[in-house]
């Protein structure tokens, strides 16, 4: 059985198409069929996230009308042999995504024995946000440690409750997952930024990974690659542990401590 | 001062109060949210239909919802202006 899992977060900027691209990467990267899928119709960046921008050829809109089919739109990640995009349409109109043609989609890839299906959500709690959580078995609701981001998570999942397909049809829940990004430990540790432990007693669900604010992710998005590849880095490291959690492992967090440079470190570092 | 708190390292702490802050405003919008859409819609009404008879203030209608083990109590308190008690 597929699972469709959404990445949303009600707010824009905070990591959910970075963070959609690095797990879905992740969950390949373990041997696991996925497909990721873009939803933010009108302002497609999965793509380029995903370094397969000049590769697009027909988008979820066009397997929705039926004018291709999922094979034709379907992009094969340059990483993983069992990663595929399917990117969002650039020039329509974001009403073009029924509900019925959605599910028809996502029934379709369950069938062509994808495990698991990532919607990459936009921002906002407008159809294209409402869609991407319509049917979805799991939610990884990305936040900042920042007041406005973790006021629209709550919102979001406020959404989750009321309008996900599992919801209204009263059956068990959708699986609500954390993902705390941009988190810096020091900062945190001066008392100048929400710890996770506090987000988390905020929004009251399971916390399944922390991201470091890192350099790296704009390296990654300058490449197009997503930014679990950057070996050596803490936000690949971070990513990684993510996926093996979401996988059913038990995996301690890190990147949540801040450690005082030595003074050999801040002399030859230069930071 | 710049020197004292240089010397301190006094920054503001002000994860503390974004706590604070946010602990409230979800908590009340996390009781708008529990309660039944239709709401508002019955408030707006409510008040339609009682300043059709009486001449009383928006403000002074006043409608609930609480819950009592399993039930739902639905509390519509109206204060009457006094000309109207007076008849």
């Amino acid at each position: 059985m597929a699972k469709v899992i959404v990445v949303t977060s009600g707010k824009g900027g905070v990591g959910k198409t970075t963070s959609s691209a690095s797990f879905a990467s992740g969950l390949a990267l373990r041997g696991h069929k996925t497909a990721v899928v873009d939803f933010d119709v009108g302002l497609r960046n999965l793509d380029l996230i995903m370094g397969c921008e000049r590769r697009v050829v027909y988008d979820l809109i066009n397997v929705i009308n039926k004018e291709a089919t999922l094979n034709q739109a379907l992009i094969k990640d340059k990483h993983c042999d069992n990663l595929f995009v399917l990117p969002a349409s650039q020039t329509r109109d974001k009403d073009a995504l029924s509900e019925e043609g959605v599910e028809r989609v996502l029934g379709d890839l369950a069938k062509m024995d994808f495990e698991y299906i990532i919607c990459d959500s936009p921002a906002g709690i407008e159809h294209g946000a409402i869609m991407a959580l319509t049917f979805a078995d799991e939610a990884i609701v990305v936040t900042n440690p920042e007041v406005s981001s973790v006021r629209d998570s709550d919102r979001i999942l406020g959404i989750i409750q009321a309008k996900s397909r599992r919801a209204l049809n009263g059956e068990e829940p959708v699986k609500e997952h954390l993902l705390i990004t941009r988190y810096v430990p020091k900062r945190v540790e001066a008392g100048e930024m929400l710890s996770y432990s506090d987000v988390q007693e905020i929004l009251r669900i399971p916390l399944i990974g922390i991201i470091p604010e890192s350099e790296s992710v704009l390296h990654a998005s300058n490449q197009g690659n997503p930014a679990i590849h950057i070996e050596g880095s803490e936000v690949s490291e971070a990513y990684k542990d993510l996926v093996a959690r979401f996988l059913g492992e038990e995996v301690a967090m890190r990147f949540t401590n801040y450690e005082k440079p030595g003074l050999f470190q801040r002399i030859f570092k230069g930071k | 001062m710049a020197l004292l708190s240089f010397l301190f390292n006094t920054k503001p702490k002000s994860a503390s109060a974004a706590k604070e802050r946010l602990q409230i405003i979800i908590a009340r919008e996390r009781n708008g949210r529990s309660g039944p859409d239709f709401l508002p819609a019955l408030h707006k009404e409510l008040i339609a239909v009682i300043s059709k008879y009486t001449k009383v203030n928006a403000d002074d209608i006043k409608i609930s919802l609480d819950r009592q083990g399993n039930l739902e109590v639905l509390d519509v308190n109206v204060v009457l202006p006094d000309a109207i008690s007076g008849q």
